[in-house]
């Protein structure tokens, strides 16, 4: 067991080879006393803070412009690198230190990363968007060619030689020509406090020189893992911690009218919190707290709210604002004096639950006037902000600490729970460990957004689609606006997951991999599928003929060949389904294969198939098993997965009702990858757009009837099929 | 409250506990097991898969009653001090995790059906494994990782 850098005063689970109990103390380091090489250098590398701007992702705070906070070079040659980004099992704990490696030139062993710990790692404004290899990469890499940078400088000097003969060669600069003139990075160091300002920025390695990125080591958590050693949230147990349970509402806008405790108190070892609105139990025991929550008698005066599942979605086409237009160009009357056959459609989606496998869970720690959460968390730097506020607390006050998150998929960005649990410690005086029920967990998940998506558009005579008028409600922006060759166009986007009306969702609704994509793409490329059945003209072979950039127009013929595709106009009754998109930087086409039991409706997935091309690869094994992840997790959204409720309670409780995609529904899958040269790109949502989409129109293929709603249950399909 | 006694990883185990409480929790909250993972609480998940007289059983709807007298394996009791059973290591070789968090469950019901037929088909192994969860989408990579396992262990390993 490691020790955290700070004694807390008590011997404290922490999750073992973590890294945040280091053996010095990063605070101590930051301030210039301890040993290592500290290289003091203004960064100026916020370009990629500046591509974020663009796509409307400015952070609420700021990366260090000193690339100490970054990398630390030992005595020894041993690197550490800081990062505030988490590992949810996206992979970037294996990925970023091949990126620090690879830049600084040392072997990837010696590279070791501490994560996700807001006393140990420079401010990051969260793990979310596909954005960690995309443009926190950059930032890494900079940081490590900086330090690379100044140990040649460091070493001419100590060599007496002239900085261009000399090379660096595993964590040693060496004299290009005498390569007995040599010294390692950690006897240049020598535990010296050096500061150093460079004249112009270090190049960064070219691909074509890359021995490290573009390889796929094993990964770091993979022992950890494998043998239930791996520390989560909930396994971190203070001693004398409590397990607390909340009282909740039966619904959303209940309000609590009553509440008697009595019988909970009398559970032996109890201790009973009412305050406001906050209800709780604690106990050392999960179990006897649970049973203590169980008999607090409270009433509640029902929520007002009349939506349900299946209202919904009038609802929201009556309550939506006025909305954006992302995106338009030509003229829509103009494209419809063009069309001779004009299409007019309505697609559908309901809400989906994010459902990681590990509920919310934070424990809390309020000792000498210092709060230490160890929380469950894609946020930590959000998440410390919102707790200084509410708590009143300044920046030395708060420690947020990440060990392995247990999935996230955008739903753990806001910190409810651990609220919960800090708010009970400073209370109680005891450390205090929140851990959500599965019941807990879908009441107060922030789910993907229920969308209504009314397409209408024309073809001409030549089967050349004229006029593309787009309009989304509920899903948001995101993969909103088209990518193909049209001429008159508009896209409008009313409401999404921020700044919508009051009441416009019925609940909490948030980030959920790709947020909003999912719903965009299926509406779009069900729409293209429509005209080109209308058409009479191949799937594939329509989108190719509307096509013109050449990542997407690569990246569809490579999945057509991959495939198998023969072209033949749908529906075929093959079963082919094909979809494309373009998200977070990466361009994927997905196909499918598929069958359809016609008497009950049931969908079987026989195959699926990503290409995707992504820029620079850094893990190829890592990237694949993102894409796979995404596409089986996708099987979800597009043919079971949708929140129940009425009158703002969640029918769906736990997994017997909601259903998730389980060993027995998932195909085979194949991923190809296509090189690129490219800067990296967003690994972690791009497959899972296309999911519902290529079912969607797979289904058509196969039995000729149009899904317009997802998840395309068995009903729905029947229904479909009878229209 | 009653003494329960069982076998928990190979070695012999006494506890006085409330015989009504789950192993889940008893191995959580008082041993310190914090492998076997909370995911559902009803036996729809996976996540606390543990064996139990070589079968796979869901330590969250499992009383201490229950184990009274029969030999419990976790999660932390699969590995030979650094030598991982063979079904961990195809798991880690073929990257068959992501988050990790259904992992330990995944691996236990993995061992389970291949400590008794290790020459299981994927499909078979499929059916098998068809009450976990994995919300990450190892489930192509769990299988392939099983199947190899499932090799080893008919040579002989275990």
């Amino acid at each position: 067991m490691i020790r955290p850098a700070k004694d807390p005063g008590y011997e404290m689970v922490v999750p073992e080879g973590w890294g945040f109990a280091t053996s010095f103390d990063r605070r101590d380091f930051l301030k210039g006393s301890a040993a290592g090489l500290l290289i003091v250098i203004v960064f100026d590398g916020l370009g990629a803070l500046e591509a974020m701007a663009q796509e409307g992702e400015r952070p609420a705070g700021n990366y260090p412009t000193d690339f100490n906070a970054y990398v630390h070079i030992d005595q020894a040659g041993k690197v550490t690198c800081y990062v505030g980004k988490i590992e949810m099992g996206q992979g970037v704990m294996t990925s970023f230190p091949q990126l620090v490696a690879e830049e600084l030139g040392v072997p990837l062993a010696a590279v070791s990363i501490v994560m996700g710990d807001t006393d140990l790692c420079p401010w990051d404004m969260g793990t979310f968007g596909s954005l960690s290899t995309r443009f926190f990469g950059p930032v890494l890499r900079k940081a490590a060619a900086e330090a690379r940078a100044v140990l040649i400088q460091l070493a001419a000097e100590k060599l007496k030689v002239p900085e261009a003969e000399l090379r660096v060669e595993v964590g040693t600069v060496v004299h290009t020509r005498d390569p007995k003139k040599r010294v390692t990075f950690g006897e240049l160091t020598q535990g010296q406090r050096i500061e150093r300002k460079l004249s112009g920025k270090p190049e960064l390695l070219a691909s074509s020189a890359y021995t490290i990125v573009g390889t796929s080591p094993p990964r770091r958590d993979a022992v950890e893992k494998v043998t239930g050693k791996a520390k989560y949230a909930g396994d971190v147990v203070p001693p004398g911690a409590l397990h607390a349970r909340l009282l909740r509402p039966p619904a959303h806008g209940a309000v609590l009218a009553t509440v008697d405790t009595s019988e909970a108190e009398k559970v032996p070892g109890v201790k009973v919190v009412h305050e406001g609105d906050l209800v709780a139990v604690l106990h050392a025991s999960r179990e006897e707290a649970d049973r203590a929550l169980q008999v607090v008698k409270a009433t509640f005066r029902p929520a007002r709210s009349t939506l349900t599942d299946e209202n919904i979605f009038e609802h929201l086409a009556k309550a939506a604002p006025e909305g954006e237009t992302p995106s338009q160009g030509g003229s829509l009357a103009e494209g419809q004096k063009l069309a001779t056959r004009t299409f007019e459609d309505t697609y559908t989606k309901g809400y989906v639950a994010h459902a990681a496998m590990e509920t919310h869970s934070a424990v809390a720690a309020f000792e000498n006037r210092k709060l230490t959460i160890w929380s469950s968390t894609q946020t930590p730097w959000p998440l410390k902000s919102q707790l200084m506020k509410t708590f009143n607390l300044g920046p030395e006050q708060v420690r947020v600490i990440t060990p392995y998150v247990g999935g996230g998929f955008g739903g753990k960005s806001a910190g409810q729970q651990s609220m919960e649990a800090a708010r009970l410690a400073m209370m109680t005086g005891k450390p205090v460990r929140v851990v959500w029920s599965r019941a807990e967990e879908f009441f107060f998940d922030t789910f993907d957004m229920a969308a209504v998506i009314k397409v209408r558009s024309g073809l001409n005579a030549s089967n050349q689609i004229v006029y593309w008028d787009y309009e989304v409600i509920g899903a948001g922006p995101r993969g909103a606006v088209h990518f193909y060759e049209i001429p008159n166009h508009r896209t409008v986007v009313r409401g999404g997951w921020s700044h919508n009306p009051p009441g416009f969702h019925p609940f909490a609704v948030g980030p959920w991999r790709a947020p909003g994509s999912n719903a965009n793409a299926f509406a779009r490329e069900s729409q293209i599928d429509v005209m080109a059945a209308k058409a009479g003209v191949d799937p594939m072979e329509f989108r190719l003929k509307h096509l013109s950039d050449p990542r997407m127009k690569r990246v569809l013929e490579a999945a057509a060949k991959q495939f198998g595709w023969t072209p033949k106009a749908g529906p075929s009754g093959r079963g082919y389904g094909v979809a494309c998109s373009a998200d977070a930087g990466a361009v994927t086409t997905n196909m499918a294969e598929l069958k359809v039991d016609k008497s009950s409706g049931k969908i079987d997935v026989v195959r699926l198939l990503c290409v995707q091309e992504m820029g620079v690869v850094v893990s190829p094994e890592g990237a694949k098993q993102q894409i796979e992840g995404g596409m089986t997790m996708g099987l979800g959204y597009a043919l079971s997965e949708e929140v129940r409720f009425k009158d703002g309670a969640v029918l769906d409780t736990n997994f017997d009702t909601y259903e998730l995609p389980r060993f027995a529904i998932v195909p085979k899958i194949e991923t190809l990858i296509l090189p690129s040269d490219g800067p990296a790109q967003g690994g972690g949502e791009p497959a899972i757009v296309p999911m519902g989409a290529v079912l969607a129109n797979a289904v058509f293929d196969a039995v000729g009837a149009r899904v317009r709603q997802l998840p395309m249950t068995p009903e729905r399909v029947k229904a479909a099929m009878k229209a | 409250m009653k003494t329960i006694s069982f076998t928990l990883n190979g070695k012999p185990t006494q506890l006085t506990v409330d015989e009504t409480r789950t192993l889940l929790w008893v191995l959580r909250d008082d041993l310190g097991l914090t492998g076997t993972k909370f995911g559902c609480g009803m036996a729809l998940c996976g996540a606390c898969t543990v064996v139990v007289d070589k079968q796979p059983m869901r330590a969250c709807v499992t009383s201490m009653d229950d184990v009274a007298g029969k030999s419990v394996t976790t999660i932390e009791g699969l590995a030979k001090g650094d030598h991982l059973h063979p079904v961990q290591e195809a798991f880690a070789k073929h990257l068959a995790f992501q988050c990790g968090y259904c992992t330990p469950g995944l691996i236990m019901g993995a061992y389970a059906v291949l400590s008794k037929n290790p020459g299981a088909s994927r499909d078979t192994i499929s059916s098998r494994l068809n009450g976990h969860i994995c919300r990450c989408g190892t489930h192509v990579r769990v299988l392939d990782a099983c199947v190899e396992a499932g090799a080893a262990m008919k040579g002989g390993r275990s």
